[in-house]
């Protein structure tokens, strides 16, 4: 028997029929949609009046365009509301479990999926959003696909899709204090470029990425798209088990001890063969934070910006391009550069653990007044369990408010946008030009970069500042 | 359902000389709240096209009357970030039937040969001496045979290009991926009648 990856194993079983000269037909175990991607796909299937396959394998969510604040009234902009009535109404005509706005069970879809269960091992998953990636910390080969791919799963529960090459990213060594799992995945995407991994899927495996909780898995898995890996996975082992356990959802079916096997069956082979392999040393990762207009563009929070004698001439100009619209020039140090706003949220960072890292860190300290704070939870669960364990008394005796669940500032299709000009330690996964609101400058890090920020109002190394 | 068909495109070229354009760029996230497929074409490189007053921005090569065309040639990567199908479909609406680059984005690669714009990847140098052709000559034609994988250029130069096969069969005979998948039905059905096996 050839040793296979584990990723092989998962692809490999779905194929449903492979094309000659062309893609895979690839069976979907598990469909997410959210409001912005699928109108067209539902127009799609009215228009060839055909319904939706398999119902009961999609579920949808209204994340992207719903407001943080006051979910209980009408949303006021006229498109997001058109949007998110949209999403309801397709549903209730084809039939589609939808947990839309003010649902106890809403959220981002990377994160809701997760914590209700629905993401298990060996599952291929897919949903028109770039980041779902993310579900490949459970071990399932979990991709984004654009509209026209949510249809044709919507009408067929298949996708046709070319078999990636496989890479694997080794991490290994032990985390410095106050570094976190998103430093790992800045650091890596810094180190191999937003297109590094263009045409791999990524498996993630080392001792520093096995000590890490399941969230923080899902924050490496979730960016594997800004290095352009089609998507990125971890194997799963005890601590993936014991997670999915405490889900009733899963340890109240009646087939779970014969799950809990067949999960054990994934991981890669010994001696089975990547296309690339690419090694790094965790002790060698400090908070990071970026200073351009691509995920790429990041450095050590210490460190100073590249120089531009050490950029290749063809990147000259959009190296230089890009830091004249941060404010930034070549060679220049970012610690104590002044920020005007703070976001933590987003499928990257959005969870439980990330608010229970930045409440900690200001915990009996205060919101530096030139401070704007989006403090924005994943989902309704992650709200309602920060609430429980007191978290957002805390934040508000430092000076922060705890928002409702919603993407947010990430994509600032809403109302949480950041002004022209203004600097944003933001935790989500993309600093594009405009990203956060046009002419918005942000600046990616850790929930702990991000608390250390919004103390201070300055870029600051979190780990000067970590209290027990 | 049956789209156009893609065979020979003969036309001028709009030169991009960026790298890493992402799609929030193409089509701004503002903008994705349309819940039709139409209408894109008024918002591609918004911010880029218009300044904060509504303005049409001078340095941006689409406002530039010098150059027209049915071919955009960009700079590597071009088309990263997120998933939005909208970048595309902005790009289409606005007149472009092909993007030419040395990289594209899987997902975007993806994206564009589902809507009918040829994405063509050649090489860094070829794509380099095509911009600066262009830019010399704005009047430079570009022919794209996508039977014979073929690009010319009306200043002497060619290059074959590489496309998978199946989707090369679908853009030139106008066919749906869909109808494809839809034909198909009894082999999902015995797919999923197997893994109830536990196969």
């Amino acid at each position: 028997m050839i040793p296979q990856t584990l990723f092989d194993k998962i692809w490999d079983s779905h194929v449903v029929k492979s094309i000659e000269g062309g893609p895979d037909v690839l069976y979907i175990d598990q469909h997410f949609i959210h409001e912005v991607t699928s109108p067209q796909a539902f127009d799609g299937l009215r228009a060839r009046g055909i319904p939706v396959f398999r119902p009961a394998m999609t579920l949808a969510t209204a994340d992207h365009n719903i407001p943080t604040k006051d979910q209980n009234l009408p949303i006021k902009e006229e498109l997001s509301r058109t949007q998110v009535e949209k999403l309801a109404e397709n549903c209730r005509e084809f039939g589609i479990e939808v947990f839309g706005l003010n649902h106890p069970k809403n959220g981002i879809v990377h994160v809701i999926g997760p914590e209700l269960g629905y993401t298990q091992p060996g599952m291929t998953i897919v949903c028109g959003d770039s980041h779902t990636s993310t579900h490949g910390a459970f071990g399932a080969v979990a991709f984004g696909i654009g509209t026209s791919e949510v249809e044709m799963v919507l009408a067929t529960q298949c996708i046709l899709q070319p078999k990636p090459k496989k890479m694997r990213i080794s991490v290994n060594g032990t985390l410095q204090k106050g570094v976190t799992a998103k430093d790992i995945i800045l650091y890596i995407i810094s180190k191999i470029s937003g297109g590094g991994a263009t045409g791999y899927f990524v498996e993630y495996a080392g001792s520093a990425i096995e000590s890490l909780s399941m969230e923080g898995r899902m924050t490496i898995c979730n960016m594997s798209i800004e290095m352009g890996a089609r998507g990125g996975l971890i194997a799963p082992d005890d601590t993936a088990y014991e997670y999915l356990t405490k889900i009733p959802s899963i340890s109240n079916r009646p087939d779970f001890y014969s799950l809990l096997k067949k999960w054990h069956g994934f991981r890669t082979d010994p001696g089975a063969h990547f296309d690339r392999e690419l090694d790094f040393d965790a002790a060698r990762i400090k908070p990071m934070i970026t200073y351009g207009t691509n995920p790429g563009m990041g450095m050590a929070i210490d460190d100073t910006i590249p120089s531009i004698d050490s950029i290749a001439s063809e990147a000259s100009a959009s190296f230089l391009k890009s830091l004249d619209y941060m404010g930034f020039t070549p060679g220049m140090k970012l610690a104590g550069h002044p920020v005007d706003y703070v976001f933590l949220g987003s499928c990257t960072n959005g969870r439980i653990e990330d608010i229970r890292a930045f409440t900690h860190f200001v915990k009996g300290r205060k919101k530096a007044r030139e401070i704007t704070a989006l403090i924005v939870p994943g989902s309704k669960k992650v709200e309602q369990q920060a609430i429980n364990e007191g978290l957002d008394k805390i934040l508000k005796e430092a000076g922060f408010e705890l928002r409702q669940p919603g993407c947010s500032s990430c994509l600032a299709m809403n109302e949480d946008k950041i002004p022209a000009g203004k600097y944003a330690v933001s935790t989500s996964n993309r600093n594009f030009e405009g990203r956060q609101g046009p002419g918005s400058r942000t600046l990616l890090a850790s929930p702990l970069t991000a608390a250390a920020a919004a103390i201070t109002g300055r870029i600051t190394d979190p780990r000067d500042m970590l209290q027990d | 359902m049956a789209k156009e068909k893609f065979d020979i495109l003969e036309s001028t070229c709009i030169p991009l000389p960026l790298e890493n354009v992402d799609t929030d760029q193409i089509i701004p996230a503002r903008f994705l709240s349309l819940t039709t497929r139409e209408g894109f074409g008024e918002y591609l490189f918004r911010d880029w096209r218009f300044d904060k007053s509504g303005n049409k921005s001078g340095g941006f090569v689409l406002n530039d009357e010098k150059y027209k065309g049915r071919i955009l040639v960009a700079g590597k990567n071009f088309g990263c970030g997120s998933s939005r199908e909208h970048a595309v479909w902005a790009i289409t609406d606005y007149g472009f039937k092909a993007v030419v680059s040395s990289f594209f984005a899987d997902i975007f690669k993806n994206n564009s040969l589902n809507n009918g714009l040829l994405p063509v990847v050649v090489s860094d140098e070829f794509l380099k001496n095509l911009l600066d052709q262009i830019q010399k000559d704005p009047e430079t034609k570009v022919i794209i045979d996508l039977k014979q994988q073929l690009l010319k250029v009306s200043s002497g130069e060619s290059t074959g290009f590489e496309i998978n096969q199946y989707k090369k069969e679908c853009l030139m005979k106008g066919l749906d991926d869909i109808d494809y998948l839809l034909n198909i039905t009894d082999m999902i059905k015995a797919y999923e009648f197997r893994k109830t096996l536990g196969k």
